[in-house]
């Protein structure tokens, strides 16, 4: 525990190392690309014109709550796959992560955990990039701005422990066994269908299986997805309780994650 | 004061056999040994027990063969590699030239990447930027600075590397043999810029295979072998002992080599184009000794070579000439002469004998050397003639050139400074 505490001062006094790879990350993404720093918003901007098409339109929204129109439907999946793309690329990223700079843990003294922090940092301005988009939609869609559209943060934050606990786990273990990644691709998909981002928590089939409806409790994501939700497209309080307590599993996650990361770590420069 | 420390360091490195590096996830989740497959089947000692200490403001060299664990020492005491067991500490700012450019970005401009190295290399961001143009400078990229890191040539990357890595100004250098890829312009500069900071009394720890350089800019010496200490000590005296390790070694080799295949079933395979020769004369053994009369095959150019021949005469012949001739690997002639060249009348030989022919004093360049040996008639006609059957290698720490090593003596009139080699 407190050498967790030391490793955490330790990666404080990197801060600027990070703000740098961030930043690195960003220019090289779209270095050569014609639009360049535009793709940042255009990505989600053509991700929400699919979904619509085919949610919207092809399949149609089948839940009351969503008001049975195509558009409020499009706005309401991209309030979940916006926020769902930044954890699902910054895990897919960091299971890779230690490998691609393998070189900087064996060469350089470098402290290791800066990478999948750089990862789940850089996807997060994404995420932020892509907020604008969604924020503009919502008055087009037919919503309206609530207060509590201010609970947003909060919501962020349980998802940013979350994502880099996730991550720390993800990434260290993929240098000891290769096929996470494989693993961890299926078990996305899986994950993206069992959190309530294309339907929400109340829809009708889930509400009628009790089975389900704990299935769903359980997975912490659910909670911040309808975290999400209840900020930008519903415009209720989020649930605090329930959020409160997928805060405390992120933490929890983050610590175990970090553990084993650490106990790890002196394995990399010889195995990545 | 004692810049760097390092008591009794063994680095044990895990060997994970094919089955263990193939075996996955789901194969450890099934037979719920997860952890056990994380256990190595077979360990490697990199390095064993090693202690010594580095005095503050002098460069201490590392030597050794491939693999004896120069690289893994560094990387232990730079902090990248953690020991096994023992103790490393390091007093000051450490800079570790290991690997240039490691963590350079392609994608990147030169100018971005120097600032990300730089502060990966524990400079702040004013820092680089007062230094910027001194590092740009140095790795002679002005021009190129702005483009992106993978259009850069192999060279300028290196440069790149060193630039900023000498510019980080530690107080303890590390310098794994990075010069090595150096042209011949810019290598000279680092050794410049090394010189410089020997004079600012910083430390440097310097592996090298370049044993001219290590001798040249070393206060002391560490050979290292198989990751245990062997000699510690004055460059000259560890360079040597170091040597003579190594001319054991190849002549271990030699003999490997010459027991692997013996003489009558090489001559089998290569008669036809290396050994000729009507046979009434037969040289049947070729042996290479030292002066002292043990067997050799490597030798300093100051050593002396003996050549012995035992030949067989079926019948008794009366015409008869003894030659020898060393070629370098090259081909080209070093030495030849035979016995009727040196006026030798020929009398009469029949049934064994011995020859013997001693070469007070090689006085070649490094290298390796092939032997023909031969025994023919006044005239030409071969009797039996070997052409580059034997080798053996001369093994020098200068690197003169040329075909021979003239005997030679330096002097200079009081007006020029310059100093005796060490």
């Amino acid at each position: 525990m407190l050498r967790l505490f030391k490793n955490l001062k330790e990666l404080y006094k990197y801060r600027m190392l990070i703000r740098n790879l961030v930043a690195r990350e960003l220019k090289a993404r779209y270095r050569g690309t014609i639009l360049g720093f535009l793709w940042s918003f255009f990505n989600p901007l053509l991700l929400m014109v699919i979904y619509t098409i085919v949610f919207g339109f092809i399949i149609g929204p089948r839940d009351p709550s969503l008001g049975g129109t195509p558009w409020l439907y499009a706005l309401f999946l991209f309030c979940g796959v916006l926020p769902w793309t930044w954890f699902s690329s910054s895990s897919l990223e960091s299971a890779n992560v230690l490998m691609v700079q393998g070189n900087l843990i064996k060469k350089v003294l470098f402290p290791s955990e800066i990478l999948p922090v750089v990862v789940v940092v850089s996807n997060f301005i994404h995420f932020l990039f892509g907020l604008p988009i969604l924020l503009i939609f919502v008055p087009i869609m037919g919503k309206t701005f609530t207060p509590f559209l201010l609970f947003l943060p909060v919501v962020i934050l349980v998802q940013f422990v979350f994502s880099l606990g996730f991550s720390f786990l993800i990434s260290s273990l993929t240098v000891h066994f290769r096929d996470i990644k494989d693993i961890l691709a299926n078990l996305l998909t899986f994950w993206f269908f069992a959190s309530p981002i294309i339907y929400p928590l109340t829809f009708a089939p889930i509400q009628n299986s009790a089975f389900l409806k704990v299935f769903l409790n359980l997975n912490p994501m659910t909670h911040i997805m309808q975290g999400y939700q209840n900020c930008v497209f519903f415009g209720s309080l989020i649930r605090w309780k329930r959020l409160g307590v997928t805060f405390l599993v992120a933490l929890l996650l983050l610590l175990v994650g970090y553990y084993i990361f650490d106990r790890l770590r002196e394995s990399f420069p010889e195995e990545v | 004061m004692v810049a760097i420390e390092v008591e009794n360091v063994t680095r044990i490195y895990q060997k994970y056999s094919a089955r263990h590096r193939f075996k996955t996830f789901k194969s450890a989740m099934i037979k719920g040994d997860l952890f056990k497959a994380l256990r190595p089947d077979e360990l490697v000692t990199a390095l064993d027990r090693v202690s010594f200490k580095v005095g503050k403001g002098t460069t201490f060299g590392v030597i050794g063969e491939n693999g004896s664990g120069k690289s893994t020492l560094l990387k232990i005491i730079a902090g990248i590699a953690k020991p096994t067991s023992g103790k490393v500490s390091v007093r000051g700012k450490v800079s570790a030239l290991i690997e240039l450019g490691a963590g350079f970005h392609p994608e990147i401009s030169g100018r971005e990447n120097v600032f990300i190295n730089g502060i990966m290399l524990g400079l702040s961001k004013r820092e680089i930027n007062e230094k910027f143009d001194e590092i740009v400078k140095f790795a002679e990229l002005e021009e190129f600075i702005d483009a992106p890191v993978k259009t850069y040539s192999s060279g300028m990357y290196m440069r790149l590397g060193f630039s900023i890595a000498i510019n980080v100004n530690p107080e303890i250098l590390l310098i794994d043999e990075v010069l090595a890829v150096g042209d011949a312009s810019f290598v000279p500069k680092c050794l410049d810029r090394i010189d410089d900071f020997r004079r600012r009394k910083k430390t440097i720890l310097f592996v090298s295979h370049d044993l001219t350089t290590v001798e040249k800019i070393c206060d002391q010496v560490i050979w290292l072998k198989d990751g245990k200490i062997q000699i510690i000590g004055e460059p000259k005296r560890v360079i040597d002992t170091y040597l003579q390790d190594v001319a054991l070694k190849q002549e271990e080799d030699f003999e490997v080599r010459y027991k692997e295949m013996d003489l009558e079933q090489r001559w089998e395979e290569e008669e036809r184009e290396k050994r000729w020769g009507g046979r009434e004369i037969e040289i049947t053994k070729v042996t290479l000794k030292g002066l002292d009369g043990k067997a050799k095959h490597v030798f300093s150019p100051k050593e002396g070579l003996t050549i012995e021949l035992d030949v067989k005469a079926r019948t008794k012949v009366k015409d008869f000439v003894f030659g020898i001739g060393l070629l370098n690997s090259k081909g080209v002639s070093c030495y030849g002469t035979n016995t009727h060249l040196e006026d030798f009348e020929p009398v009469s030989i029949q049934g064994e004998g011995r020859v013997v022919c001693k070469i007070n004093q090689l006085n070649l360049v490094n290298g390796t050397y092939y032997l023909d040996v031969a025994v023919h008639k006044r005239d030409g006609y071969p009797y039996d003639y070997h052409r580059s059957l034997y080798s053996f290698l001369v093994s020098s720490r200068h690197k003169d050139e040329g075909v021979s090593r003239l005997s030679h003596s330096w002097s200079f009139s009081p007006q020029i400074k310059i100093n005796p080699p060490k």
